[in-house]
């Protein structure tokens, strides 16, 4: 099966409508299947207006809401390829919004303090990158080193406070552009450029080599503790990206709860989209399904008036019945 | 007291074992031998239980068993001692012995003890399985089978990672089993080994037993060729053997060597010639070659590249100098499974250049598929999907478009049919005469006399002599492959 | 030269090491730090913590893992606190209940694990989804109890050596002791250690894999709900949002423990002074009023990675000849 950004959409379509068993067979189909289905149920989802001078409607709170997530699933994406995982990510979203906000009310110009935020975002991800690549330290417990002290570290940059500023600037991170959601349009820009960089380069492909066999991998020659680092690095400035946006739309940095539990969402995101654990090919049009699915989940059961407490119920159920239709591909993947 | 009857074992397409009979006497050392696909693995598989006989029975001491787990095979009193000795190696020596029982630590530590001592072993048997060496290890396993009482025990090549004081040990131990009244049955392919401890031997080739006989009876030179099976007649030329002016090797190996993997070797390859590595499975001819790719690393000697000494640890390292690898396992040191086609045969152009520039493949591919006749042919398809033979072509095709001066093909014609073997036959003959160096090995040694310029012979983890391919050499290679060489 | 047999027991010795560091810092430099109740305290205040831990344990060394322990004992307290509290059922086989839904939990999730093959990561994630949100859906505000029997337990203070602990410490400190005796005495407890050290291997020796894996998780179900009821004794309310965060504490501390997150190597006392180096820190941190809390987290993650560092560099010492580490 061909990746699907690397062909148009119209001839996948046409070949599918001609071929529908593979299309059923196609990784996608279930996950698009259940976009559609959540969609549906979401009253009034196709109700667009114009308020403000912006769009304005359930999709659009989907996408703005939901841009956070995208990100972080992106950056995780790649490192998941790597055979690896990131559980530091909602630490280092909320360094990042520490960082930058504490900056910002100590007078630092905005554009400084953007920059510093996620040149720092992707230290961590080097450093995390380090662990795994160089010091050969299994990814669950090294990223989970910077999960547990990273929330600390952002606490004590803020000194446990939640800091306020008021920034025209920081404020138009979550605000509208050209009528649409600025976050969405970064995470656009995001999404096609690691489209264009790991399938218009070779690094997509030499990434999965790595995660689907790494023996054969060193055999031909590549070098995977580079490749490695960079997804981490990568998924360390997606992060970073998010925790602006994420802090941008209260216009604080709330070290206790920025970005919790978001690395658990993450992860199935991907796994979802069709992305495998053990690492290997992986699909970027997949993960973002599996985030819009995640964020539909949450904003359909709040428009619905079902308690939202339910939300992770349903989310586990999810889980559970993507699972079971995925497992005879687990099986295969791993014999 | 245990044998096999009339046994037979088919899979879809092939014939894995035709009518066999077998047996071991208790107190007695019975080799099995034969090349790969012989059969030898399958029949252990039946006997302990992995897979079931579609035909014949098997009986011990006159009773019918009828075994269909490992369990059960165990119960019945038949143990298997794997080359990967499957043990845990995070248990204490005692443990392993014992786990399975009852826990009674100091029960256990002394019944250990005396238990390795009977066997000459004198090991801290509460230290970590996993501190100890694998011969020891295999020892320990030895001695787990024998806790639970079994008459039969089957050691699966227990010496291939062994050094000479190490078999020693081994030997020593199945010597006192023997006396025990064990019957052993002993699956290897080292010759002096088999001669040394062996009683009796049976050849098994294409599935079926084409000889017992005791060892004392067989002299080596018949073993092999029972084993290899065919007389080396007339084979059909396909270039002039025999060069005059070779110039300069382009690749020397000096005393390289690994541990007790291969002893230090010398070995010359000369531009645009087929270098065939002759020997028997397990002589130590893809060890050879890994150390010539940098897949593993010497711990002694030095290789040259044009005359001036080259570091080949890695794989990178030899792909820079231009030196391909095709390996023996390809799934699993070979291909990406769920990478399709196109992309496995790019794969190597793509390491060499790196991340950052994306291979043009304008063509290439689809050029190469053709000129290889890979079936079927859409290179979008995932290589997993392809059969064994075409998996060997990709690979194959992998290499190729990297333009190596030396490429390393270790059995590139296994598992493949005729007509496609020889169409890789040609092809090698076809590079080698447009200035390729080939490294050619294969366990067919009527292939590798057809197709080298030069033969490096090994035996026993040691490269014993590197001749130049003559008519003679086809009734003399036996003998070399067989004979006892002075070891270094 | 240092002895083979210290060597190989390096990691749990510095644990050890740590805990009496930790203690005597603690002692030299605050007033009331050696009173003995300080020291109990560390069992009381933790009891959840170390329940829950020693049943990680048992999965991490079967080379497995568990995300899902905390939101069971989240649970577990909004469960019975939902039937005690709102709907007025007697305590004793509510509890009793608890504990049968929360292992049955367990014992689903090891099915899942052992039979379909997937990763007790993704597995334990839903199982962390379904019971957190479970939990949030039966109350999302906290549901305190007024019940004769609990009050009972809640105060009843146990006499140890002259010193009184809580039910629920004298629940995990049993635990720990029950552990250890499984861990070493028994087939069950020596199966664990087999599986984690190489499942195929296991397997061929005709050990139960099957029934040790799905045990494991059966056990860290039942050791999650018996913490939840723990926090029920502690805090005689049910809150949706306890344990929130425990499964991850619970791991920091098994690795400080010494027992490897590959498995096979490892053992439940090393676990309790897990437990011991997180409650001083902890402690620690309370005492100087000053510190804020903030730093107890980065305190343990500098830990975690220092310990990974020294099994890393132990595994690398001490690897076979031409084993790759």
């Amino acid at each position: 099966m061909t990746k699907m950004l690397e062909r148009k959409p119209a001839t996948v379509l046409k070949e599918a409508v001609a071929n529908r068993r593979a299309l059923i067979r196609h990784r996608l189909f279930w996950p698009v299947v259940a976009l559609v289905v959540l969609l549906a149920t979401t009253p009034g989802i196709y109700r667009i207006g114009i308020r403000g001078g912006h769009l304005y409607g359930s999709i659009i709170d989907i996408l703005l809401y939901g841009s956070p997530l995208l990100l972080v699933a992106l950056g995780m994406t790649l490192v998941i390829a790597t055979g690896g995982i990131d559980l530091s990510v909602g630490a280092v979203i909320a360094i990042a919004g520490a960082v930058a906000c504490t900056q910002i009310a100590s007078g630092i110009p905005f554009v400084v303090a953007v920059t510093t935020a996620l040149v720092i975002a992707i230290v961590l991800g080097l450093w995390n990158g380090t662990l795994v690549a160089l010091l050969g330290i299994q990814p669950i417990v090294a990223t989970l080193i910077l999960m547990v002290a990273g929330r600390g570290i952002a606490q004590l940059i803020t000194s446990g406070q939640i800091v306020t500023i008021n920034s025209e600037a920081y404020k138009f991170i979550s605000g509208f552009w050209l009528g649409l959601p600025f976050s969405i349009i970064v995470v656009a820009i995001v999404i096609a450029a690691t489209a264009s960089v790991t399938r218009g380069t070779a690094l997509g492909l030499l990434i999965e080599s790595v995660g689907g066999n790494a023996e054969a991998s060193r055999l031909v020659g590549i070098r995977a503790r580079q490749l490695k680092i960079m997804a981490y690095a990568f998924c360390g400035l997606c992060a970073g990206i998010a925790g602006l946006m994420i802090s941008s739309n209260i216009s604080a940095a709330d070290s206790n709860n920025a970005g919790l539990w978001i690395e658990l969402d993450a992860i199935l995101a991907v796994v979802i989209g069709g992305t495998s654990l053990l690492g290997g090919r992986f699909s970027l049009a997949g993960t973002v399904i599996g985030a819009l699915i995640i964020q539909t989940l949450t904003t359909t059961i709040y428009t619905l008036g079902v308690p939202p407490q339910t939300t992770l119920v349903v989310k586990a159920l999810v889980v559970i019945a993507v699972f079971l239709l995925q497992a005879p591909r687990w099986r295969e993947a791993r014999s | 007291m245990l044998r096999m009857t009339g046994v037979s074992k088919e899979f879809p397409g092939v014939r894995a074992l035709s009518d066999v009979d077998f047996e071991v006497l208790p107190g007695e050392v019975h080799a099995l031998l034969g090349e790969n696909g012989a059969g030898k693995s399958t029949l252990i598989k039946v006997l302990t239980g992995v897979y079931r006989a579609d035909a014949g029975e098997v009986t011990l001491d006159g009773q019918a068993l009828h075994i269909t787990s490992p369990t059960q095979a165990r119960e019945a009193g038949i143990s298997t001692v794997y080359q990967e000795v499957n043990l845990c190696p995070n248990l204490s020596v005692a443990e392993n012995i014992f786990i399975g029982s009852p826990v009674r630590w100091k029960k256990m530590r002394g019944e250990a003890k005396i238990l390795l001592r009977r066997f000459g072993l004198n090991l801290d048997v509460q230290a970590p399985l996993g501190e100890y060496p694998l011969a020891i290890q295999q020892l320990v396993a030895i001695v787990r089978a024998m806790r639970v009482k079994a008459r039969v025990l089957i050691l699966d090549e227990p010496t291939s990672s062994l050094d000479r004081g190490e078999v020693e040990r081994l030997f020593t131990l199945m010597r006192r089993l023997k006396q025990e009244g064990v019957a052993i049955v002993f699956v290897s392919h080292f010759l002096d080994q088999i001669y040394e401890i062996c009683d009796r031997m049976t050849v098994l080739r294409n599935g079926t037993v084409v000889g017992t006989h005791p060892v004392a009876s067989l002299p080596r030179g018949d073993l092999v060729r029972l084993m290899i099976g065919k007389e080396l007649g007339a084979l059909a030329e396909l270039t002039e053997h025999i060069r005059e002016a070779r110039g300069e090797p382009l690749l020397q190996a000096q005393a390289l060597g690994r541990g007790s993997a291969i002893a230090p070797f010398d070995l010359e390859i000369h531009p645009g010639e087929v270098t065939g590595l002759a020997g028997l499975l397990g002589s130590g001819r893809t060890e050879v070659a890994r150390l010539l790719f940098g897949a593993d690393t010497p711990d002694a000697g030095r290789v040259l590249i044009d005359g001036v000494a080259r570091s080949l640890r890695t794989p990178k390292a030899a792909i820079a100098n231009a030196i391909a690898f095709c390996p023996e396992n390809r799934r699993a040191e070979g291909l990406i499974p769920e990478l399709t086609v196109r992309e496995n045969i790019l794969l190597a152009v793509q390491a060499a250049r790196g991340w950052s520039r994306r291979v043009t493949a304008n063509g290439i591919v689809e050029r190469v598929i053709g000129e290889l006749d890979i079936r079927p042919s859409n290179p979008d398809l995932p290589a997993r999907d392809l059969s064994g033979g075409n998996q060997q072509k990709v690979l194959l095709a992998r290499w190729l478009i990297t333009h190596p001066r030396l490429l390393i093909l270790d059995e590139p014609t296994r598992g493949i049919d005729v007509g496609a073997k020889a169409e890789i036959q040609k092809l090698v003959v076809g590079l080698s005469e447009e200035g390729m160096s080939v490294l050619f090995i294969s366990a067919e040694l009527d292939e590798v006399l057809r197709l080298s310029h030069t033969i490096g012979v090994l035996r026993d983890r040691h490269l014993v002599a590197q001749v130049p391919n003559t008519p003679e050499l086809k009734t003399e290679i036996t003998e070399m492959i067989a004979s006892g060489a002075a070891k270094s | 030269m240092i002895p083979v047999n210290l060597l190989r027991r390096l990691p749990i010795i510095v644990t050890a090491s740590l805990v009496v560091l930790l203690y005597l810092a603690g002692n030299s430099r605050y007033y009331g730090f050696n009173d003995p109740q300080v020291l109990l305290n560390l069992f009381i205040d933790n009891a959840f913590l170390l329940l829950v831990a020693v049943g990680m344990t048992f999965v991490i060394l079967t080379g497995g893992i568990d995300l899902s322990v905390g939101a069971v004992a989240g649970f577990t307290t909004m469960f019975c606190a939902w039937l005690i509290a709102l709907h007025g059922w007697p305590a004793p086989p509510v509890m009793l209940l608890a504990l049968v839904v929360g292992t049955t939990g367990g014992f689903l999730m090891g099915c899942a694990i052992h039979y379909l093959g997937l990763q007790p990561f993704i597995v334990t994630l839903a199982g962390l989804f379904l019971f957190r949100g479970l939990a949030f859906v039966l109350s999302t505000d906290s549901v305190s109890i007024q019940n004769d029997f609990l009050t009972n337990i809640a105060q009843t203070r146990i006499p140890i050596l002259g010193y009184r602990l809580s039910v629920g410490a004298v629940l995990a400190l049993a635990a720990v002791a029950v552990a250890a005796v499984v861990l070493r005495y028994t087939r069950f407890g020596r199966n664990v250690y087999a599986v984690g050290g190489n499942e195929q291997s296991a397997l061929l020796m005709g050990l139960p894999v099957a029934r040790t894996k799905i045990g494991v998780y059966t056990l860290s179900g039942f050791t999650a709900s018996l913490a939840g009821l723990a926090y029920l004794f502690y805090t005689q309310s049910g809150d949706a949002v306890i344990g929130i965060g425990l499964e991850l504490d619970a791991i920091a501390v098994v690795v400080i423990g010494g027992t490897l997150l590959t498995g096979g190597t490892g053992n439940v006392l090393g676990t309790l002074l897990g437990v011991l180096v997180l409650g001083l820190v902890k402690t620690i941190i309370s005492f100087e009023g000053t510190l804020s809390s903030w730093w107890t987290k980065i305190f343990v993650g500098s830990l975690l990675l220092a310990f990974i560092l020294l099994q890393r560099f132990i595994r690398f010492r001490f690897r076979a000849p031409g084993e790759v580490v």
